[in-house]
Parts: structure tokens; sequence; C-alpha cells
């Protein structure tokens, strides 16, 4: 599914990643886990292809095909998702118009045809009603307004909506309380099937309790140092990331 | 010691010559007043960049020469022009289609005004030295505008609209006004809006002309808004590219009475749209918005003025103004709360987005406060599409253009919100798609 090899990458001359290497394999839901400042947001932004950074070194492939030349929307309708750390409030675009423009753009980019309103609606109302997203929610402009649960489930409706191959969750679980974390996991397991892939990007162990993952990561000063599986994520819950700190600002 | 006179410009004698050519024989009112205007107007000329009210619109250098006054047009050229105009021709309405600034009365419905409503050719008006012209230019400020003395000054024809007492007229007026010809001409209308009490009504008004002509329309539309009455007004400058547009909108308000009036800019090389509000009676609400939309070499100007003379105004301004190519946006906003005007409340905003390099805008905010008890605010922004936000939407799919096509959208949407008329609305917010498309 994603292969990323030897990816270096540095903003305004200060590298962040160092020839980070990671695979995920088709199917699979792998963590991520470190301490702040390892460079976890970075390496979301740069596969979502963010334009602040600059890549030195290696190559993200996604099925095969190397992503880093293309624009954050042609990775989008190849599969990339990002659900985002902190999902931005956009004033004047309503909701549905905002998720009928983008479900329309990635099938025109994919060649295929655009969905009519009914069929939208439809498909709109049966995810939105999985994760509790009200018609109120729907009718107003995107994430304004909406407290810290309601963009994150907003993120996963959209995330329901565009079928992704590749979703990568930067600290979904942060800001959530139990029952927005419980409804944002349960969305995203159902998410869950073959032929599609999570990075799950987060500092608890907590998220890991709902959303089960099959591999843990742990980053380091950008790249990956050490590798398991559930149970890393626990070990670390109880040891801190002391051992992985050396050399970090913070 | 010696009076100074500036070296008149090739304009300025061109528009006296005019003025003693056009001089129309109306009665000894009329005439006097459109007399006084010029002369007026011909002491200080046409004004230039050191007249701090055209600091940054420079209409000595815009006007190089005076285009002749347009001609009532043969019928011919008057049905083609007409059937080529676009703007808000979907919406259901009462139309009076002027042409090169004169009312084709045989093309207009002027068999099926709604009841409540009268409509006077302004010429008749003018002609017969009616009553009503005593409504005539409602705001003093209005009055002492070199734009505005213009138009008085070569004043051919209009409409005189009166909205009878308690009326609530739910048809629209549509003023339609196109442009046509080939070699440059000038119009100058005035249309007068007398709402009585309790009364309410919709004017929609449209600009269209050729585009490659430098042609020359100036255009002004008082009302007069009677204690309860209500006036919603939505106008559209799509002027062809040459043009040098020319606005203004003066209205007086009674007593709890409303104005609603939204300006759409997409047209004319060079366009000021002025607005002069004078809040006469107590406890009067007005919501003034205005969206430009510019590129290439385009200049559009909104001045607005708010004078609170009595207690208790509510005004809202929003003003909303896209620049790309090489355009320039201004705007220049006064409100003016007088020692009588306690409990006014006045919020004022400018806001840009500038999508090139080279476009600017120029905002200047002002207040002038007499009164002690009042809540009156100004703002202005500048700034480039958020990289954040346009990322968020790529990463969702959608290519650069169309981005930043629904930010541009949402932000214009804001100011056209205000239109109550669902019509002009969803029409307003087809010519920014209109906008948006052309520009790839």
């Amino acid at each position: 599914m994603i292969e990323i090899k030897n990816l270096t990458v540095a903003i305004e001359d200060k590298q962040i990643l160092n020839g980070l290497n990671l695979t995920v394999n088709d199917g699979e839901v792998a963590a991520i886990m470190g301490p702040n400042g390892s460079g976890k947001s970075t390496l979301s932004y740069v596969i979502a292809g963010k334009a602040d950074y600059e890549v030195l070194d290696g190559e993200i492939l996604l099925d095969g095909v190397d992503i880093l030349e293309m624009s954050p929307d042609e990775r989008a309708a190849s599969g990339v998702f990002l659900a985002f750390q902190y999902p931005l409030e956009i004033p004047g675009v309503g909701t549905m118009t905002f998720l009928k423009a983008t479900l329309n753009a990635q099938r025109r980019a994919r060649g295929e045809g655009e969905l009519s309103t009914p069929d939208f609606i439809r498909k709109v109302n049966g995810a939105a009603e999985k994760l509790e997203i009200n018609k109120e929610m729907l009718r107003r402009a995107l994430n304004v307004g909406f407290s810290g649960g309601e963009k994150k489930r907003m993120e996963i409706l959209q995330m329901a909506l565009l079928e992704p191959k590749f979703c990568v969750l930067d600290e979904t679980d942060s800001g959530l309380d139990i029952d927005a974390l419980r409804i944002v996991s349960e969305g995203v397991n159902a998410l869950r099937a073959k032929g599609r892939s999570f990075l799950v990007i987060t500092h608890y162990q907590r998220l890991l309790d709902y959303i089960v993952p099959d591999v843990v990561h742990v980053m380091s000063q950008g790249r990956i140092v050490k590798s398991g599986d559930k149970d890393l994520a626990k070990a670390l819950e109880a040891s801190g990331y002391a051992e992985y700190r050396t050399g970090e600002a913070a | 010691m010696a009076e100074i006179t500036p070296l008149r410009t090739a304009a300025e004698t061109g528009l006296t010559k005019l003025f003693e050519a056009t001089k129309m024989k109306y009665p000894t009112g009329v005439s006097i007043a459109r007399e006084e205007a010029f002369r007026y107007f011909e002491a200080v000329g046409l004004p230039t960049r050191r007249v701090e009210a055209f600091k940054y619109t420079d209409l000595r250098t815009a006007f190089r020469d005076a285009a002749h006054p347009a001609e009532m047009p043969s019928s011919e050229i008057a049905t083609a022009a007409l059937a080529a105009a676009k703007g808000f021709s979907e919406i259901e309405a009462v139309r009076l289609n002027f042409v090169n600034g004169h009312l084709i009365t045989e093309a207009s419905d002027l068999g099926r005004i709604p009841a409540g409503i009268t409509v006077t050719p302004l010429n008749e008006a003018m002609t017969k030295a009616s009553p009503l012209l005593a409504h005539l230019t409602p705001v003093r400020q209005a009055a002492e505008n070199p734009i505005y003395q213009l138009n008085t000054a070569f004043l051919a024809d209009g409409a005189v609209i009166t909205v009878a007492a308690g009326a609530k007229v739910e048809t629209p007026i549509h003023l339609r006004f196109v442009g046509a010809g080939t070699e440059a001409f000038s119009t100058a209308t005035r249309v007068l809006v007398v709402l009585e009490e309790g009364a309410e009504a919709t004017i929609l008004e449209t600009h269209e002309g050729p585009d490659g002509v430098a042609y020359q329309p100036n255009d002004a539309l008082d009302v007069v808004i009677g204690d309860h009455a209500t006036f919603r007004h939505a106008r559209l400058n799509a002027e062809g590219r040459e043009a040098v547009a020319l606005s203004t909108l003066s209205a007086r308000l009674g007593a709890k009475s409303a104005i609603e009036t939204v300006n759409v800019v997409v047209g004319a090389v060079l366009s000021r749209h002025q607005v002069y509000l004078n809040f006469a009676g107590a406890d009067a609400n007005a919501v003034v918005n205005g969206a430009a939309m510019l590129n290439g070499k385009q200049l559009a100007d909104t001045t607005f003025l708010a004078d609170h003379a009595a207690t208790g105004g509510v005004s809202r301004e929003l003003f909303k103004t896209v620049v790309d190519g090489a355009a320039t946006g201004v705007f220049q906003g006064k409100i003016i709360v007088q020692q009588a005007a306690q409990q006014t409340d006045g919020k004022m905003m400018s806001a840009c987005l500038i999508l090139s390099d080279e476009g600017q805008m120029m905002n200047k905010p002002e207040l002038e406060i007499f009164a002690d008890d009042v809540a009156c605010g100004h703002g202005a922004t500048c700034g480039a599409l958020d990289d954040d936000l346009l990322f968020y939407l790529m990463q969702r799919g959608l290519p650069k253009a169309e981005a930043e096509s629904l930010l541009v959208q949402a932000f214009l949407g804001a100011a056209i919100e205000a239109v109550s008329h669902e019509g002009a609305r969803e029409a307003l917010i087809g010519s920014v798609e209109a906008w948006l498309k052309a520009r790839g």
C-alpha cells in the first residue's frame, strides 16, 4: 500500500525528518507514537503535500507510484486522506456545498461521473447518522461554530464519503471527550477494510484501546526507532518517552 | 493679488460647451437647478487627487474628453440593445428600460404598474414642473459633490416613482440601463423614488453596455423614505470594459424607516458608486453592502457617507472587494454622528482579498462623532487567500482554481446575502460565479 523510503524533509532550513522508512500494508492500521517535536505532524503534512516543506531526499510510494510530485488534490484523488489535528473553519462555505464539491472533484479526477443530488444527499445522510452528526450541523458553514468533537466527527464523515485508500489521522483524539472518542473511533473502525490502510498518529495509548492497531511504530528525531505490536503502546504508556527523547528540544 | 485660475482641461472646456449647447427648455425651476449645478461644478472643475474626496480616483485623468450626451436612440437600436441585456432578466419584475440614458416608454412596462405605485417619466415631470421634483436631492452633501452636480446639470431623463402610504409592493421595479453605440457618449439619468409612510418597495438596477467603447454614464438615484417605510435595492454594475461609470444613491430616512442596498460591481474600467444617507428621523435602520470583483486595470471606488441627525439610528455596512490583475479597489466611508443623534449604532467594515501581485486596495474609513452615547466602529482588512484553507480544500480533492473560487465566493457571499429579494440574490451570486469562471 504505502512505502516511505529514506524520507528527509526540512522546513526553513531545519531538518525534521531524517531518512524515515515506513511501510503500511494493505488493510493495516499502523499507529505512530512519539514525543512532541519528533516529526509526526510533519510526516502527515508531507504525505498530504503541504507546500511549506522541502523534501530533500526519499520517496513516498502509494501502490508503487511516487506521489511526491503530485499536488495535494492529485494525491487526494489517488486516495490519500488527512484527518487534520485542527480542522479548519471555512466561513461562508456551506458544509453540504463543500462535501458535494470535494466528492465530485475526486470523482471527476478519477474519470467517474458526478453524483446526482438525491444520491449525494442519501449518501451523506447515511454516513452522518452513524457519526451522530445532525442535519442542523450539515446546514451550517463548514466547521464554523463546531465544538472540537464535532469538527473531528466531520473529518471522519469526509473520510467515509471520500472512501480513500490511505488515511492519515493526525492526533484525532486531541480535544475529544470520552463519548466523542468512542463515536470517532467507531467511525474509523467501520471503515477498516481490505484496500484501505490507516496511519494513526497519537500521543496517547487511549485512542488505541478503541482503534486497535496492527502495528505500533515509535518515532523520534524524524525517524522510526522502534516497531512492535499493540503491546508496545501499552509499554510506552507505562514507561514514557524518556528513552527516545535524547537530543530533542521538547 | 491676482487670483490663480487653474488650467482648464479639454474635458472641462468641452463640458462647458456641451452644457451651453444642450441646455434644454424646462420650466424655470428645473433650468435654474441645472444652471446652478453646472456653475458650481465649473467653478471647481473635475477633481484631481489633491481633492481629499478624490484622492484615489483621479477624475481629471479619467475624463480626457467630454463625451457628447447621447441622443434618444432609434427604435431599432433600442430594441437590439434591450434584447441583449442579461442582468436580472430572469426575475419577474416591472421593467423601466433605458437605452443611452433615455426611457424607452414603448419598451417599458408602464401599462402594468402595480397598485400603489405611480411612475412618471422624468422628462415629463420636468416639462410639467411636477411638484414631486421638490423631493430631488434629498441629501445636502450629495449636492456639493461634483459627480452629482454633473448629473443635475446634464439631466436628460429618468423616472419619478411614488409608493403610496401603506402600500407593500411585492413585485420589484427593475431599472434597466443599457448603453449602445460604437463611439464615446455620455448619459445622465435620475430616478426619484418617494415612499410615503409605511410603504414598502424593491428597486432593482442593472447597468450594461458595449465593451470597447469609452462611454460615460452618470446615474443618480434619489430616495425619500417616509416614516415606517422600507426601501430595498440591489444594483449590478456590468458596464462595458471601457466605461467610466459614475453613480450616486442619496437617501433620506424617516423615523423607523429602513433601507437595504447592495451594489455589485463587475464592469467598467473606472467606476465610482457614492452612497449618501441622511438619518433624518429617529430609529431608522440601514444595511449598505457592496461586492466588487476587479481585474485588468479596473478601478472601483465606493464612497459612503452616513449622516446621523436623529436618535437611535442603526447602520451596518459591509463592503467586499476582490482584486486580481493590476486592478485597484477604493473604499472611503464616513459615519457622522451629530450631537442630537444619541444612541446611534453604526458599524462599517471593508474587507479586501488580493489575488495578484499588482492588485491594490485603498481603504479610508472615518468616524466623526459629536454625541456621547453612541456605539460606532469601523474596520478594514486586506489580504491574500489563506494558504492553510487552500491546502485543506485541496487535500479533500479540489483543484487549486476550484478551491480558490470556493473561497472567493464565500468571501463575497457575505455581502450579497443581505439582498432580501431571492431572485436578485441568486442572480448576483450568479454574477460572482460567472466572474470566477471567466478568471479560470
